[in-house]
């Protein structure tokens, strides 16, 4: 069963299962399909595809909360600013610290 | 069809066919705050040109549509690393502030968190106290939002002049949201192609965290992005079983109560 929830629409009967079920199944396709593509090509090894293997493992929780859970697996985990911006964008993964980034 | 506003929207850099778009699908106003221009201005003379903009040229576009246009006011994180430059371009914006369609001061916040993106994000905030302005905040992208939401919470709640139900903080997501609605603050939900959050996860968001003090736009601007999301999403919603109440509270109501704070927001047909 999932969280209770306290907003939903009333007399909602709709099936979200019906609603959703296939563009779930293509997106997981397309994680797999990248995973396999990175592989074969070496670049397996980078930072962002390792993100993306651990929170793969956060789908299997019986809990709710994966989104939260996989956000905040990809996010910047400190508390204080940096002293200057390096770049403007970001790349979807935290890279973890400048000195392991360098290690 | 259900009227709606679009309150996130960076209509100078679309075409007039966006605006033909947005007011076949329903919407009523659209509010644009100041961001970047995808490329970094190189004087404060830019963007007084791009105030002069939003405050003139795009209100009259949006009109022949029948479509109000109102704006917010600010340098945007992405060039607050230049303290010198962030100031310039603060000094400006108590002229415009006046005019007919500013609504406040936005889309401020951060972009990576730096030192001198804070520094000018807290002088933002005390221009907005000076001069009584809502606020409206951007938050960062991707791998920075949460520490950067924390940082930006902890600027508001930091400053004893600011009223958390002026302040809206945008671009939350499902690991974000909670911390921006416990602390009484308005939150934004951003429906973008390929980040922020997907029209079902925006639906999923209310149904877990509620339908008060919280909107949806599109933020299209120069990138991917598309300006019909909102509608969009209402479809979405519809197809879940809401009916017209439930998103009428969120596409039309709700952003109307927040920007209604500003007594220069007015829509005609509001009940």
């Amino acid at each position: 069963m999932g969280a209770k929830l306290s907003h939903l629409p009333p007399e909602s009967r709709v099936s979200l299962v019906d609603l959703g079920f296939m563009d779930a199944r293509f997106k997981l396709t397309e994680v797999a399909a990248f995973l396999d593509r990175v592989q074969r090509h070496g670049q397996d090894d980078d930072f962002r595809v390792e993100r993306l293997k651990g929170a793969l493992a956060l789908l299997q929780s019986g809990q709710s909360g994966r989104a939260r859970a996989v956000l905040e697996h990809f996010s910047d985990p400190t508390t204080e600013p940096i002293e200057r911006a390096p770049i403007q964008g970001a790349l979807g993964a935290w890279p973890g610290p400048p000195a392991a980034r360098q290690g | 069809m259900l009227r709606y506003i679009e309150p996130h929207a960076h209509m100078v850099s679309r075409t007039t066919d966006d605006y033909e778009k947005l007011a076949l699908a329903g919407c009523a106003a659209v509010c644009e705050p100041a961001f970047w221009a995808g490329f970094d201005r190189s004087s404060a003379q830019g963007f007084y040109d791009y105030f002069r903009q939003i405050t003139e040229y795009e209100p009259r576009r949006a009109a022949r549509f029948g479509i109000r246009h109102y704006c917010w006011l600010c340098i945007n994180p992405k060039e607050a690393e230049d303290p010198g430059l962030a100031r310039d371009v603060i000094a400006l914006i108590p002229e415009f502030l006046q005019r007919n369609n500013v609504l406040g001061i936005g889309e401020i916040g951060l972009n990576k968190n730096s030192r001198n993106e804070l520094r000018i994000l807290e002088e933002h905030i005390q221009l907005a106290v000076e001069h009584d302005q809502l606020i409206l905040v951007h938050t960062p992208h991707l791998e920075d939002k949460m520490k950067g939401t924390r940082l930006i919470l902890d600027a508001l709640k930091n400053h004893s002049s600011i009223d958390p139900g002026r302040v809206i903080i945008d671009h939350v997501e499902e690991h974000t949201i909670r911390m921006v609605m416990d602390e009484g603050f308005w939150a934004g939900m951003t429906l973008y192609p390929e980040s922020k959050c997907s029209p079902h996860r925006a639906i999923d968001m209310l149904e877990v965290h509620g339908c008060e003090r919280i909107w949806m736009n599109s933020a299209c601007d120069w990138g991917v992005s598309d300006p019909l999301a909102v509608p969009r999403t209402m479809l979405e919603m519809r197809r879940r079983g809401y009916d017209d109440g439930w998103i009428r509270k969120v596409t039309l109501e709700n952003p109307a109560r927040f920007m209604g704070q500003s007594p220069r927001f007015k829509l005609d047909g509001l009940d």
